[in-house]
């Protein structure tokens, strides 16, 4: 009942043109300046210091391969392990203080408190403030001679002497620890109370006509539920305090007597100011394993839950 | 004991008051329906019997024990969710088996009790499987299951139906129901459809803001509506409501309405020429042969045929109004039909208070 519709006519299309109406060749086009930047500023220094790692470069001159050698001295230099040991101490207790913490903080602002949106912008602040700065503010606290605390501490009559925060080894990795935990722990505590927010209070209700108390609520219902969440936010907290380089190197310098060295540090430390380009390439490689180990542990976890998925009826 | 004694119950949330003075008595074994739109208050008051609401004033009482101060879990009940709260990350046996977990009870025991509720509710296959593989309809039996399990002395309903589709949703009221015939344990049951409440309550309590409009059984409040709340919200399609005055015409009482016909009323002692509503069920009009003495002419605005009747939408007055009829009618959009409300079946309400007159 209507005029049939003028034949459309089929315009040839350029090559040029067919080419960019084809989604596989878009994509890739959208792609080309992210995986530029990658190639430029991740791909190419990761296997440029791989490579050294292999060499004996020194600053300023170019190294012949040498295998595995650096990393045999490796094995053997007192420091390097030294170093390991720190690194494995410092991220172990660091995470294990800001998971906990941050597990608590999340709990409280999940709760209905005054001002709540302010304190949860406030709890935020460390996290957001750049790193040498806060690092340049513990110096601070930590100095031997101006530090605020001893100062606190001092009037209070609890201490005669002023405390060598920075200058004594085991007191040294301590102040680092909290210097790195109060940097750390909002992160944990925001990612963990926007998982929280996700647990269905009906969940709650229903547990609390089951017969649980508190801790068995948070036991058998939170934990559970946020455990997805726990492994992400781990990764990244556990990534980023192993290859932690800002903090100490602005704190202590890895001293004192090599007692807060970290792989990233030493690593640092080997090859610019010491020279030698491929030995520190060598410690930033032998970092990776771990760091593989770390990521692959938690991928386990991070897979999403079977049971996560389907709460829609069908 | 298990019934359950609601005195003077209120609820406020800050200044706002949400449920007024609400008295309702259920008695051991009985299946009562707290029905009303949305917002009236009734999933409040269902929490304030489960303990998951605070009571701002009144007293509860199940099983003759004032229960205001005791926590959910000492209660003695068990509460279905309208989104079911399984917990996602147990298996269907550990969700059921879970407030005894918590009891410390033996493997053997929650054992026995999860199987004899799973072969109640048919899930005896599903036991392994979690809450993401089920349909909506077999979580909802989990959720049952799970306070079948806890074998209390009240089980609480709130809206389980509302998440199912149509035709499931039929299906499980009959299951419900099924259940409680033969559980016999006492029932509150909360919904907006009052299809469920006539269909499953032994007793429905209609609310409305907050108030509890009237109680009564299903066909009693059917046949006999306090106000004109509880007589527009119950049965479906609704019931006609007709503005008129009150007229009369010797002993016989009449409404006029606003284009002078005149319906024949229930008896009411005084008031000549008041406002009034009259109400009459869709199904109590019969269509009459146009031209006769009796009867008021309507305009037809649509003829729905549902295979078993036939609903006639249609004006009367100015007032759009619903007509069902056994009969199958060949009317078309347009024509003038004579209707007649059957007597004794007609209802006078009072415009201003709702209240119920004859």
């Amino acid at each position: 009942m209507h005029a049939p519709a003028a034949p459309m006519t089929l315009t040839t299309q350029t090559f040029l043109g067919r080419l960019f109406d084809n989604r596989h060749f878009l994509g890739l086009l959208f792609m080309l300046p992210a995986a530029a930047l990658l190639l430029v500023f991740l791909t190419y220094p990761l296997g440029l210091g791989t490579y050294l790692g292999f060499t004996d470069a020194k600053v300023g001159r170019p190294g012949v391969w040498i295998g595995i050698e650096n990393y045999e001295y490796l094995f053997t230099d007192s420091v390097f392990r030294l170093a390991v040991w720190n690194t494995f101490l410092y991220t172990g207790i660091a995470s294990v203080v800001k998971f906990g913490l941050g597990l608590w903080l999340a709990l409280l602002l999940n709760e209905h408190i005054p001002f709540k949106a302010f304190v949860r912008a406030i709890v935020l602040l460390p996290f957001i403030v750049p790193t040498v700065l806060s690092a340049i503010a513990f110096w601070w606290i930590y100095d031997a001679q101006f530090s605020v605390i001893s100062w606190v501490l001092s009037r209070m009559g609890l201490i005669d002497s002023y405390i060598n925060f920075l200058g004594e080894p085991n007191l040294a990795r301590m102040s680092v620890i909290i210097a790195n935990v109060w940097r750390g722990v909002p992160f944990i505590a925001i990612c963990l109370l926007a998982g929280l927010q996700t647990i269905s209070p009906s969940l709650y209700e229903a547990a609390a006509i089951d017969g649980a108390t508190g801790f068995q609520k948070f036991w058998h219902v939170t934990l559970p539920m946020l455990s997805p969440i726990i492994a992400v936010v781990m990764t990244f907290s556990v990534l980023f305090t192993f290859t932690d380089f800002q903090l100490i190197w602005v704190l202590t310098r890895g001293g004192p007597i090599n007692s807060t060295h970290l792989m990233a540090t030493l690593s640092f430390q080997r090859a610019i100011p010491g020279g030698a380009l491929g030995e520190g390439a060598a410690i930033a490689t032998a970092m990776i394993p771990f760091l593989l180990a770390a990521i692959l542990f938690s991928y386990f976890g991070l897979q999403r839950r079977r049971w996560q998925q389907g709460t829609v009826d069908r | 004991m298990a019934s359950v004694e609601l005195r003077q119950v209120r609820k406020a949330f800050g200044r706002i008051e949400v449920v007024h003075g609400v008295d309702v008595a259920i008695d051991d074994g009985q299946f009562v329906v707290l029905v009303g739109p949305s917002g009236c208050g009734k999933s409040t008051l269902l929490r304030m019997v489960a303990g998951l609401e605070e009571i701002t004033s009144g007293e509860i009482r199940i099983g003759n024990r004032v229960v205001n101060n005791v926590p959910p879990k000492a209660r003695d009940i068990a509460m279905v969710f309208q989104n079911y709260a399984l917990y996602p990350h147990m298996s269907v046996f550990d969700n059921m088996a879970f407030s005894m977990k918590l009891a410390g009870r033996s493997r053997e025991e929650m054992q026995r009790h999860v199987d004899k509720a799973a072969a109640i509710l048919g899930l005896t296959e599903y036991l392994d499987r979690f809450p993401r593989q089920l349909s909506g309809g077999q979580r909802q039996r989990v959720a049952m299951g799970r306070a079948i399990v806890r074998d209390p002395q009240v089980f609480l309903f709130d809206e389980p139906l509302s998440n199912l589709d149509a035709k499931l949703r039929v299906q499980m009221r009959t299951e419900i129901k099924e259940l409680h015939q033969r559980l016999k344990t006492t029932s509150v049951y909360v919904t907006h459809d009052q299809i469920e409440a006539m269909t499953m309550a032994d007793k429905i309590v209609v609310m409305n803001a907050g108030n509890v409009e009237q109680i009564g059984t299903p066909l009693g409040l059917y046949d006999n509506p306090a106000n004109l709340f509880v007589a527009g919200f119950i049965g479906s399609p609704a019931m006609n409501f007709l503005p008129g005055k009150l007229a009369r015409n010797g002993a016989t009482r009449l409404v006029t309405l606003s284009n002078g016909s005149q319906l024949a009323s229930p008896g009411v002692a005084e008031g000549d020429g008041r406002d009034v509503v009259l109400g009459v069920r869709p199904e109590h009009i019969t269509i009459v042969d146009p031209g006769g003495d009796a009867g008021a002419a309507a305009e037809v605005v649509v003829v729905e045929p549902t295979g078993m009747d036939t609903q006639v939408f249609c004006r009367l007055s100015g007032t759009e109004i619903t007509v069902v009829s056994r009969e199958r009618h060949a009317f078309a959009p347009g024509d003038t039909i004579a209707l007649q409300p059957l007597s004794g079946k007609t209802y006078l309400f009072d415009p201003e208070s709702g209240k119920r007159l004859a």
